[in-house]
C-alpha cells in the first residue's frame, strides 16, 4: 500500500469529483443528476479513507466518517427518488427545465 | 513496478473510465450500469487499501441498494431505450472548461503540499475494532452520531412514504 504516494490517490478522488461535477452541469434529467451526486459523494469517501490510512493509521475516524456518509447518501437517494416519482406523476417529465413553477 | 502498484493503477483507470462513461452516456439505463461498475471499482479500491468493512458496506449499500433503486425509478419514469437529448453545445463546452480548470487548480494545490505519511503503529480496521468504537460512550466513541443517523434514516423512510404515496380521491 505504501508504494503508492498519497497524491496519486488524491488524483483519483479529485478526478472523480470533477467528473461528477461535469455530469451535474451538463445533464438535465433528474435521475442522471442524482447519479452524478453519488459519484461526488464517493470521491469524498475515497479521500477520507486514504487520509485515514496514510496520515493517521492509529485512528479509525476516517472510516467512521465514510460509514456515516454512505448512510446519509442512502437516505438522500431514497428521498430524491420519492420526489422524482412524485414530480413525474404531476408533470409527466423529470427534466429539470420543465419543473419551473417556483422559478418566478 | 510491483503487482500492488499495477493493481492500483488498473483500479483507478477502471473507476475513472466507468465514471466518465456514466456521466456522458446518452441512454439513461447504460449510464446507470456504468455507474454500477464505477461503484464496484471503488469497492475494489477499498479492498486494495485494506478497509474490508467499508468495502463490504459499499457493495451492500451502493451496489445492492442505491443502484437498484435508481434502476427501478428509471423503469417507473421513462423509456429506458430512448436516447436523451444531447447537452447544448455551449453548456457542455463551458462545463468542461469550468471542470478542467477546477481540477487543475485543485491538483496543483495538492501537488505543492507535501504530506508526511505517519509511521506510528497502525490499528487494524477490523469489524471488532470498528464496532466497539462505534458504540462506545467514552470520549472517542461515536454512539451519539450513530443514534442521530438512525433517527435520520427513520425520518427519511417516513418522508419517502409521505412524498411518494398516491393520494386517493375521497371515497364515501
Amino acid at each position: 500500500m505504501n508504494e503508492i504516494p498519497l497524491s496519486h490517490i488524491l488524483f483519483v478522488s479529485t478526478a472523480l469529483f470533477f467528473i461528477g461535477a461535469y455530469g451535474f452541469f451538463t445533464r438535465r434529467n433528474m435521475i442522471t443528476m442524482l447519479m452524478a451526486i453519488e459519484l461526488i459523494l464517493n470521491s469524498v469517501n475515497i479521500n477520507f479513507v486514504a487520509f485515514n490510512k496514510y496520515l493517521y493509521p492509529d485512528k479509525l475516524d476516517g472510516i467512521f466518517f465514510t460509514i456515516f456518509i454512505i448512510t446519509i447518501a442512502a437516505a438522500e437517494a431514497a428521498v430524491a427518488i420519492a420526489i422524482i416519482i412524485n414530480l413525474y406523476r404531476s408533470h409527466k417529465s423529470i427534466d429539470v427545465e420543465n419543473a419551473d413553477e417556483l422559478k418566478f | 513496478m510491483t503487482a500492488n502498484q499495477i493493481l492500483f493503477y488498473l483500479i483507478s483507470a477502471f473507476i475513472l473510465g466507468a465514471g466518465l462513461i456514466a456521466v456522458t452516456a446518452r441512454k439513461v439505463f447504460r449510464s446507470a450500469i456504468w455507474l454500477l461498475f464505477s461503484l464496484i471499482g471503488i469497492a475494489a479500491f477499498y479492498f486494495w487499501i485494506r478497509v474490508e468493512f467499508v468495502a463490504a458496506v459499499q457493495i451492500i449499500v451502493y451496489v445492492g441498494g442505491i443502484v437498484v433503486l435508481i434502476i427501478f425509478s428509471i423503469f417507473l419514469t421513462q423509456q429506458s431505450g430512448k436516447e436523451m437529448a444531447k447537452p447544448l453545445q455551449g453548456r457542455a463546452a463551458f462545463s468542461a472548461l469550468a471542470v478542467i480548470s477546477g481540477f487543475v487548480l485543485t491538483y496543483l494545490l495538492i501537488f505543492q503540499h507535501s504530506f508526511n505519511p505517519a509511521t506510528n503503529n497502525s490499528i487494524e480496521g477490523s469489524v471488532a475494532n470498528i464496532g466497539s468504537q462505534l458504540l462506545s460512550i467514552s470520549e472517542h466513541g461515536y454512539v451519539l452520531p450513530f443514534e442521530v443517523v438512525s433517527i435520520l434514516l427513520l425520518a427519511a423512510m417516513i418522508g419517502c412514504i409521505v412524498i411518494a404515496i398516491k393520494s386517493r380521491p375521497e371515497t364515501k
